[in-house]
């Protein structure tokens, strides 16, 4: 048995009837990682040795028979934008290259109180702006069912590590897609909770009020144990909503009959690979199959999200990323002669493209006599899709649509076309406007054998459901079961 | 020709809550530099601002006691710029929902009520200091101040004389130091105002090309400000020359003011809400529990001065601008001094003292008891009213008892009429031309002949009862 292979739940089974130790069980993973990582680059930064304590004191733990907690023991990693106290943390940027945060992320305080060994921090696009991690300034990711692929983006590192086994589960973050989209390119399964639902102090801002940090997983059952993890009140987020505690993992019945589903129809129509097409449609039967009822509806504002999301994102971001200015932290350039070179050269060398694009667009949207026209119209337009949506959740309990239009692409392909890499995020942004939770899992594969992601969309809160309905349609499908074989460039597996 | 100025202000007082504005650290004054920061407030990346409440309430009260409306619902905005000295390089400030609308002040310039309004107050947070060393050679910053909570109380333009603004600053000071929301030290920084000025032909409707003047340390300063201002606006326009709107810094010590950036180069601020905060929602329970909590205030109490003391309004206004000298004064009455008499003492030699002390009425050494006690001396008559102000300025120095004083410094005053009767009598005899001088109608003579006892009594003789000897011992003779 390769453990690494294992789910969080398996492994947490065979820990507590003692088959195996933690140390076992993370240096698998750890062995797995040193012999996929020349191919798939999914790492930024290894804790490897620290992991290991951390095992070894579940283990003793264990050998005390003291009881342990579902992801106690289970080796995981984190997107390289969530802050850990001494260890770097570099958005994958050159702006942030050497540094060293003083604090935990509050979810990375709940992951170490759940004794997961951290074994280090992934790769991602540049500040999470990017759908293919082909940003980052150090490397570009490689998608584990075929390394010309890109892994999706911008949490490609978490999902190409737990694709790969090098990683039972990690957590990533989502502002317009950057869970799910790579969760669909990479067959595993993510998640963007409920706006609000999970303390996003520590994770460097991209854009505030779309940002959610979320679980990326093997299958259903580990993301409802992630979740239970990381989801608490925050005092420290004043997003942060202060709910009654749910149990995520009762709602893993498997029963969705007389649910009432709604399908997206703008999203099969143009533009849509025919594979995937395939792939959504029978997943729909499947749920018809399960017992829940299937129409259909038509988005009001769907041509919108995608231009209200990067004017709101990119003018969140412009502010946002204003603080890595040399002065205190990061990179500085060493050309300057006033404050003035200071800004602007360190900035110019700081930062790549395409945050220098998000920036720009962002600073321009916000500018004097634009304002107006862009970033009010864009919340107007949020505002219509807010209740467009609150209109479908009265007839629908959840609406399913195809995580992409199509399944990963080449590394290189679309990174010189921003408008076409922007269209990943079509059916995933208007989640982020709305503050909905979505998930993403496997649904299938193409011509090609590249997976396929499910989407499916709930309304705010709704978690319970969205993971009933996901949990359901895995135990009838079993394309999480399916894992990645890492073949190298001549094709040969590794 | 003869013009009018049109005065606003810009007035930003720093709120002394605990906390800053949205991160636990403490706000106190004169700690070691960078020594009050947190990830937060140095704006590591990650982190989040959290409103501190209390801070919210010190503006309401401000805004409650300044006679303003409350906004139920307020946002709060980031104003974007780079600055050294602001770490998020963007200050959280509120644009289009200040927390206080539509308020006023009414001041008493030449006796008569002119009714300020206020325009609006809305909360912020401070900035860092940069520190720049003597050489030149490298600037330093200091975040131990940024993100400690301010208001911002913005006038309408109805100030029309640097006199008129120095009466509202004040009134500001007295009304913030009441409701006890600020320190207001300017020396510190806590209270720091700007200027918007025009000046217009008598007559005119329209307003004229309107400055604005940053760095305004002091009310004296400001007072200089406008003057120099306005008269340069005047100057300007009878000389032909162009005024432009701008920015300009004042310098104190040159006594000018300088162009810092013209109209065209104002800063672009792309304000937008700050999507890492919510709304403030403020209850009418809220308000009116504020409301209920504001002690009486400087208006009242001057009022209530003139009504139960029969303070003239001057000394009434005087008194009661400051919180402190206000209590002072009362807990003087309560030891049984006079009011006319403490209120003399309070606003003359004991201002004047502060005033040279370059000190606040906070400062003052001695305690209320102590100065009533040296006011009972003089009434007793134990000391006369010039060794009186000699003990208050020891009392100064020491913050001592004033019998005590008195007494090591040889002041008590001789009041026994016989002892004096014996030393009048040897003056007299002493002096017959100026006993003939005064019975021959001189009156002055008498002044000479009282000179010459209190000499011989060392000065401490009561003069009151020597003249009044004397005289009958004069007229005793006739």
């Amino acid at each position: 048995m390769n453990y690494y292979d294992l789910t969080a739940h398996e492994i947490h089974e065979l820990l507590v009837k003692k088959e195996v130790t933690s140390v076992e069980v993370t240096n698998s993973v750890i062995e797995r990682a040193e012999k996929t990582e020349p191919y798939i680059e999914s790492y930024l930064e290894r804790t490897f040795e620290c992991a290991v304590n951390t095992a070894r004191k579940v283990d003793e733990k264990i050998a005390k028979g003291e009881d342990i907690s579902p992801l106690e023991g289970v080796p995981a990693a984190l997107k390289d934008n969530l802050c850990t106290k001494g260890v770097k943390t570099t958005c994958a940027s050159k702006m942030l290259e050497n540094f060293v945060p003083c604090y935990d992320a509050f979810v990375v305080k709940k992951i170490k109180e759940q004794n997961s060994p951290v074994l280090g921090k992934l790769n991602m696009d540049e500040f999470a702006m990017g759908s293919s991690t082909e940003t980052s300034y150090f490397k570009t990711t490689k998608n584990p069912y075929d390394i010309n692929k890109v892994p999706g983006g911008s949490s490609g590192g978490c999902a190409a590590a737990v694709c790969a086994g090098s990683a039972v589960y990690a957590l990533g973050s989502d502002t317009g897609g950057s869970i799910r989209q790579p969760a669909s390119f990479c067959g595993v399964v993510g998640l963007k909770p409920t706006y609000g639902l999970v303390s996003r102090f520590g994770c460097v801002a991209f854009a505030s009020s779309l940002d959610q940090i979320g679980p990326i997983t093997r299958d259903v059952t580990d993301c409802a144990n992630v979740l239970n993890s990381i989801v608490a009140h925050d005092e420290l987020d004043s997003t942060s909503l202060d709910i009654p505690k749910v149990d995520y993992t009762k709602a893993l019945t498997g029963d969705i009959r007389g649910m009432k589903i709604g399908i997206a129809a703008d999203y099969i129509q143009d533009g849509i690979n025919e594979d995937v097409k395939k792939a959504f449609l029978s997943a729909a039967e499947t749920f018809k199959a399960l017992g829940a009822q299937v129409g259909e509806y038509t988005m009001k504002a769907a041509k919108y999200a995608l231009p209200a999301y990067y004017i709101i994102s990119g003018a969140e971001a412009s502010s946002n990323l204003a603080r890595f200015d040399g002065i205190r932290y990061g990179y500085r350039s060493k050309k300057y002669e006033d404050l003035t070179e200071l800004y602007k050269n360190t900035r110019s060398e700081g930062f790549g493209a395409e945050v220098k694009r998000r920036i720009l667009v962002g600073t321009y949207a916000l500018s004097a006599g634009y304002y107006d026209a862009y970033y009010k119209k864009a919340q107007k337009i949020r505002t219509v899709i807010i209740n467009d949506f609150n209109e479908q959740f009265e007839k629908f309990d959840f609406i399913i649509t195809p995580t992409t239009l199509s399944t990963a692409f080449s590394i290189g392909e679309k990174i010189e076309n921003p408008l076409e890499m922007y269209l990943n995020d079509l059916c995933t942004v208007s989640v982020n406007i709305a503050g909905l939770p979505a998930i993403s899992i496997p649904c299938g594969f193409d011509s090609g054998g590249m997976p396929i992601g499910l989407h499916i969309i709930g309304k705010a809160l709704s978690e319970e459901t969205i993971l009933r309905a996901a949990y359901a349609f895995e135990q009838n499908t079993r394309f999480n079961k399916k894992r990645a074989i890492v073949k190298n460039k001549e094709g040969r597996e590794i | 020709m003869s013009y009018e100025t049109v005065i606003g202000l810009e007035i930003h007082a720093e709120l002394s809550t605990a906390t800053k504005m949205y991160c636990g650290c403490p706000t106190s004054f004169g700690s070691e530099p960078n020594m009050h920061c947190c990830p937060i407030c140095l704006a590591m990346p990650g982190t989040l601002p959290v409103l501190n409440k209390k801070a919210v309430e010190y503006a309401i009260k401000a805004g409650l006691a300044m006679n303003c409306s409350i906004t139920d619902m307020g946002k709060q905005d980031r104003k974007n710029y780079f600055y050294p000295d602001l770490p998020k390089a963007y200050q959280i400030s509120q644009l289009d929902t200040p927390i206080c609308v539509n308020g006023y002040i009414d001041i008493t310039p030449g006796g008569k009520t002119k009714r300020i309004r206020i325009n609006r107050i809305h909360i912020e947070e401070d900035a860092g200091k940069l520190l720049h060393d003597a050489a030149g050679s490298s600037t330093l910053v200091d975040y131990n101040r940024g993100g400690t909570p301010l208001i911002e109380i913005v006038t309408e333009p109805d100030i029309s004389s640097s006199e008129e603004a120095r009466l509202f600053l004040e009134s500001v000071k007295a009304i913030l130091q009441y409701i006890e929301v600020s320190d207001c030290k300017m020396e510190q920084g806590s209270l720091r105002c700007d200027v918007n000025i025009s000046v217009r032909k008598k007559g005119e409707n329209k307003l004229g090309t309107r400055t604005e003047m940053k760095n305004i340390n002091s009310f004296k300063a400001a007072v200089r400000a406008i003057d120099f201002e306005s008269n340069r606006h005047i100057e300007e326009i009878e000389y032909g020359g162009k005024l432009i709107q701008e920015t300009r810094r004042w310098d104190d010590a040159k006594g000018e003011s300088f162009s810092m950036r013209g109209k065209e180069e104002a800063q672009d601020y792309r304000y937008f809400p700050d999507p890492d905060l919510v709304y403030i929602a403020v209850s009418d329970e809220m308000i009116a529990q504020i409301k209920n909590s504001l002690p009486e205030l400087p208006a009242a109490r001057k009022e209530r001065y003139i009504g139960e003391y029969n303070l003239t309004p001057y000394d009434a206004e005087q008194i009661t601008n400051s919180k402190h000298l206000a209590d002072f004064f009362e807990e003087c009455i309560s030891c049984g001094a006079t009011p006319k008499t403490v209120c003399n003492w309070l606003i003359g030699d004991i201002a004047k003292t502060l005033n040279e002390k370059n000190a606040e009425p906070a400062d003052i050494p001695f305690s209320p008891a102590q100065l009533s006690k040296l006011i009972e001396l003089i009434e007793k008559g134990t000391i006369s009213n010039t060794a009186g102000k000699k003990v208050l300025s020891e009392m100064f120095e020491k913050a001592r008892n004033p019998e005590e004083i008195v007494k090591e410094l040889g002041l008590v005053q001789i009041s026994d009429e016989s002892a004096l009767l014996r030393i009048i009598t040897e003056v007299v005899s002493a002096n017959p031309k100026s006993v003939e001088d005064y019975k021959a109608g001189k009156d002055k003579a008498i002044g000479y002949l009282i000179g010459q006892a209190m000499r011989a009594t060392k000065g401490q003789g009561n003069p009151q009862i020597i003249a009044k000897l004397l005289k009958d011992e004069l007229d005793k003779n006739i």
